[in-house]
């Protein structure tokens, strides 16, 4: 802005907010000496976000790791005698039940501790598979256009016509209850999404000046893909993929609830809250407690992805 | 005008189509024979292979797609396999329950997003404000079958204030509609707040206010009705997605709506009915969408339709 007209802009007429964007040399050196310290304290408070809301999903993912080690879940042995007791109750064996016991006796900590790590698991691998499958065919409907632009748009366009609920329902049912499977489903629902961006960024980076150059230079299409047009997808890549990996979490959980998630030797988050459906009248805890942790998860991510998409992208917001 | 609407039309059903193949072939990988599931344990080889003939199920998939799409053209979805009506009847004795679910969570949804949007827009940077957006990100996050079972926890057993399951009056309505509503009153709240506070700065605002409009004259004249098009084209879409997730309330709360049927039928195998409800479900959401598209010129008269 101020290189186009440096008789309109000087230091007297910017304003705040022009001030920010444009970093002439002629400002002033107290301005530019502000200018930089605010953008210092903007990034500093938005990396502290970051490690404020990222402290519980490490703290998730440590318990997905190493909890199952650590309170072991038994999913064959029923034990009748300490079916439905209360959170904080003393077992038999003389040891205290923190989240309380399930209709066959289970210890719900164990149970939500296995379920962490379902959850993970799945969630992680479906943003995996559906992140690569959903850039690479964008991608190659960004930087090719064509007939390829075409059908890809059209299947996108096809799958968006339906809520992705109803088609994750559909697929689950036709693959039957395993890990494997819900994988596979939540894939096929969300590589749109990727795929929409990915286009979306190769499309525009593919008319930058340094494509050009690369071309002229004699570069080949590989080449022009791998070290100029990627690098650009990664920033939007991430932000896309936190956010879905809520999304996902929520949808793996609704699918168990419906019976079409993981198979029962899995206790899935959403499979136990489905199995406390019958007990909501004596056992109030067998729902409640994975949900809470199903929540604080999601929200957790939520808020996580909202800070990646400002320290990697600040005019996104 | 015309010319953009019957284009959009033809892309509709073009897209339609496209569902219906989709559908068609995922339910056919199906392992589960219906016909064995009708028969019943207890049926012979012979009496199955009966049965698959008289349900067209023997022939190859190309005739069954071809007498498929046939049908469609004429309307006929079929007669469900299990219950003794045509599938398209069975999903549009319930869609009515569906429907009344969902517009009643639309309107729930603007009824608390409204008020709670403009007020932490007005009053930005408060206490309120950010209580406002604890709430909209709660009701985004959490999901809702689980929030479904903690109302009927609290409400219905604890408190014993509303029913927990079936159809009925308006307190059958209530905690369904609310756990529905949720997820988009949070998106629609944060959408409002930041709308508004764009809006609120603008120079046309000041002017309003400079020649001494009431603040609420100026609010709901002058900033509201900018708010419109961004408000209903996320309503819009997310109206879908209410479908989609009236699957999932349905279920808990025991409503009998078109999404329970399905569920029911994907269980059973019901091919017919599970084509018919997701044909359904994709055909009001394009319909929606498309009607999205048109409110604007209405909202906005300075958009034209090319």
């Amino acid at each position: 802005m101020s290189a186009e007209s440096p008789e309109v802009v000087g230091p007297n007429h910017a304003t705040p907010d022009t001030l920010a964007y444009s970093a002439s040399p002629a400002l002033p050196a107290e301005i530019a000496g502000k200018q930089r310290e605010r953008r210092f304290r903007a990034r500093n408070y938005r990396l502290r976000g970051l490690r404020i809301w990222g402290a519980p999903l490490v703290f998730y993912v440590l318990i997905a790791l190493f909890g199952p080690l650590l309170i072991p879940y038994d999913a064959i042995t029923v034990k009748t005698g300490q079916r439905l007791k209360p959170p904080l109750t003393v077992l038999a064996d003389g040891t205290r039940t923190l989240l309380g016991t399930d209709q066959v006796g289970h210890d719900l900590l164990a149970q939500v501790v296995r379920g962490a790590r379902v959850s993970l698991v799945i969630g992680l691998a479906t943003v995996i598979v559906a992140g690569l499958v959903g850039t690479i065919v964008g991608i190659i409907a960004g930087y090719y256009g064509g007939i390829a632009d075409t059908v890809i748009g059209r299947l996108a366009d096809i799958q968006l016509a339906f809520p992705s609920i109803l088609l994750a329902i559909l697929i689950a049912a036709v693959l039957g209850p395993s890990i494997t499977n819900v994988i596979i489903t939540l894939a096929f629902t969300r590589w749109v999404i990727f795929a929409r961006v990915a286009r979306a960024t190769t499309l525009s980076t593919k008319e930058r000046e340094f494509v050009a150059a690369a071309r002229a230079v004699g570069a080949a299409d590989g080449r022009i893909l791998t070290r100029h047009i990627l690098p650009s997808i990664i920033a939007p890549f991430l932000v896309i993929a936190t956010v879905e990996m809520g999304l996902v979490v929520i949808a793996e959980a609704s699918l168990s609830f419906l019976g079409l998630g993981t198979s029962s030797s899995e206790p899935s988050w959403g499979l136990i809250i489905a199995n406390g459906r019958d007990y909501l009248n004596t056992a109030w805890w067998i729902s409640t407690m994975p949900g809470i942790a199903l929540s604080v998860v999601v929200v957790c991510v939520g808020v996580f992805g909202d800070r990646v998409r400002d320290v990697l992208d600040p005019r996104m917001t | 005008m015309i010319a953009y609407i019957l284009r959009r039309l033809g892309y509709s059903v073009f897209v339609l189509w496209g569902a219906l193949t989709v559908v068609f072939v995922i339910v056919r990988v199906v392992p589960g024979d219906p016909a064995q599931l009708i028969a019943g344990p207890q049926a012979t080889a012979a009496d199955v292979a009966v049965l698959r003939g008289r349900l067209g199920l023997d022939q190859p998939l190309p005739v069954q797609y071809a007498q498929y799409l046939a049908q469609v053209a004429q309307l006929d979805l079929g007669n469900s396999l299990r219950l003794n009506q045509s599938a398209l009847g069975a999903i549009a004795e319930r869609f009515g329950a569906t429907a009344t679910l969902a517009l009643s969570a639309m309107a729930l949804a603007a009824l608390l997003s409204f008020p709670l949007g403009i007020i932490a827009a007005i009053r930005a940077g408060s206490v309120v404000d950010a209580l406002v957006s604890v709430l909209s990100l709660l009701g985004q996050s959490v999901p809702s079958f689980w929030l479904g079972l903690m109302f009927i926890l609290v409400f219905a057993r604890g408190l014993r204030w509303l029913p927990s399951a079936g159809i009925g009056g308006w307190q059958h309505l209530l905690l369904p509609a609310l756990t529905l509503s949720l997820p988009l009153v949070g998106v629609l709240t944060r959408l409002i707040r930041t709308g508004l506070l764009e809006v609120l700065n603008e120079e046309y605002i000041r002017t309003a206010k400079a020649k001494g409009l009431a603040p609420l004259a100026v609010l709901v004249r002058h900033a509201l009705r900018n708010m419109f098009i961004p408000v209903i084209t996320v309503a819009g879409l997310q109206l879908g997605q209410l479908l989609g997730g009236a699957v999932i309330v349905e279920t808990v709360f025991g409503w009998p709506g078109a999404g329970r049927l399905l569920v029911t039928a994907i269980g059973n195998r019901d091919y017919p009915v599970i084509q018919a409800g997701v044909l359904c479900i994709t055909a009001g959401f394009i319909l929606i969408n498309l009607l999205v598209d048109l409110s604007y010129g209405f909202l906005d008269p300075r958009i034209r339709f090319a």
